[in-house]
């Protein structure tokens, strides 16, 4: 029933006050999935690995919010 | 100087029409106080005068919302009031509801409205915005301090004073914030509260926490690799120019853009809209707040089914709860119309 839902973001306690149930946790405010201080394919891995892990965890069941630690 | 005009709203029962069997009454329009606004009047400084009550059955209103809000609005044109006080409704649900739907019609004539209301009516949620509702007790015995305390904020209005804050007046939050001048300087007062909290002391904070309620989770996909995945922002990011002027703060809108022919957003074709955050990253490069490029890749690859050919953006910065559950709902039912399997949302 209804969609399921993976909020990246990196200020997780606010993503769990407003009620998402699939957290998983980003690099930094102003660039969740990226790093700039990283070369351009290091940074496109980081990139891919956040989102892997929010693609995992909308295959998981979850009866209440979750964070989707490493 | 001509008196400022007052106009009541009372249920059938206030209005001393009858009771639960009267709940039906259409609006009508009598030309002077009745009942509870006989009360009001004599609260009411000298130069204000209750000059109509309009009294309107509880069921009729709620099941007859547009006839009667229509019938209303014309009777409050010709009264033309300075103030329109609605109820007190105490805790009763379909009153409250009714005094606050009439708040919003005042309301949007550009009149004031003053009600009375327990914080759990329903009509307190969602009206708030419309009228300054005095927190009354839950039942009419409250009415002999209900009615002070309306009539003293009502007026206020009327006698143009500045509204104070809603502890100061005894009024229901309406979910606005205003700009105030203060002595100490925001880390100052931020300790202050800290220390008073860390001793076990009271502290009133300068922002409480909206409610915010709670969804069950979803259930999971079955298979990835044939899921269509949509992509979903409050990180402000908008093709470059921000067509549809999405504000840096406190937006009033989402957009929906197309990505069908993207394979990675770019620093000359899109940026962020979001205020508050330094842009200059997610302007580098975009795909930092919304990855399109690995979510392209992995489509490719087969890993999932399909890529969603729009995403939708708002700015999270500052904006309402309201707004934002307003926006998600939206943009929830375009996506399951779509037949869209799952939704990535992210955040900056």
């Amino acid at each position: 029933m209804g969609l399921p839902v993976v909020h990246i973001c990196t200020v997780t306690p606010i993503s769990l006050t407003v009620g998402a149930n699939r957290i998983v946790p980003a690099v930094a405010i102003p660039y969740p999935l990226g790093n700039p201080k990283l070369g351009e394919v290091e940074e496109r891995g980081l990139r891919r690995k956040i989102v892997e892990k929010a693609l995992m965890s909308l295959t998981r069941p979850v009866t209440d919010q979750t964070v989707f630690e490493d | 100087m001509e008196p400022k005009r007052v106009v009541c709203y009372l249920n059938q029962f206030f209005g001393q029409i009858g009771g639960e069997s009267e709940a039906n009454t259409p609006p009508k329009q009598f030309d002077k106080p009745v009942g509870p606004a006989m009360g009001l009047q004599q609260l009411l400084p000298k130069n204000c005068q209750v000059v109509g009550t309009v009294v309107c059955g509880d069921d009729y209103f709620n099941e007859h919302l547009d006839e009667a809000g229509r019938a209303i609005e014309s009777m409050l044109k010709k009264l033309a009031p300075d103030v329109v006080v609605a109820g007190p409704a105490f805790n009763a649900g379909r009153y409250g509801m009714a005094c606050g739907a009439v708040s919003k019609i005042a309301h949007e004539l550009g009149i004031p409205a003053v009600s009375g209301m327990y914080p759990e009516n329903p009509g307190v949620e969602s009206y708030r915005q419309y009228a300054y509702i005095i927190e009354t007790s839950n039942s009419a015995a409250g009415m002999r301090q209900a009615l002070p305390a309306m009539a003293k904020l009502t007026a206020k209005i009327l006698q143009n004073e500045p509204i104070g804050s809603p502890r100061e007046e005894g009024y229901l939050s309406r979910g606005i914030r205003t700009n105030i001048q203060v002595d100490k300087r925001g880390s100052e007062r931020a300790i202050d509260m800290l220390l008073k909290k860390i001793a076990g002391e009271d502290f009133e904070t300068e922002y409480p926490i909206p409610h915010f309620d709670r969804v069950s989770p979803a259930d999971p996909l079955q298979d990835l690799s044939t899921a269509t995945i949509a992509l979903v922002t409050s990180g402000g990011i908008v093709p470059k120019g921000n067509p549809d002027r999405i504000e840096s703060s406190s937006a009033s809108k989402y957009g929906k853009y197309d990505i069908s022919n993207i394979t990675s957003l770019h620093s000359d074709e899109f940026e962020t809209a979001h205020g508050g955050y330094d842009p200059v990253y997610a302007n580098e490069s975009p795909n930092r707040v919304l990855p399109v490029d690995v979510l392209r890749e992995l489509e490719q690859e087969g890993k999932i089914g399909r890529l969603y050919p729009y995403f939708y953006a708002t700015v999270g910065n500052g904006t309402s709860v309201a707004n934002a559950v307003k926006y998600a709902s939206a943009i929830a039912h375009e996506l399951v119309n779509e037949g869209v399997h799952a939704v990535v949302l992210t955040s900056t």
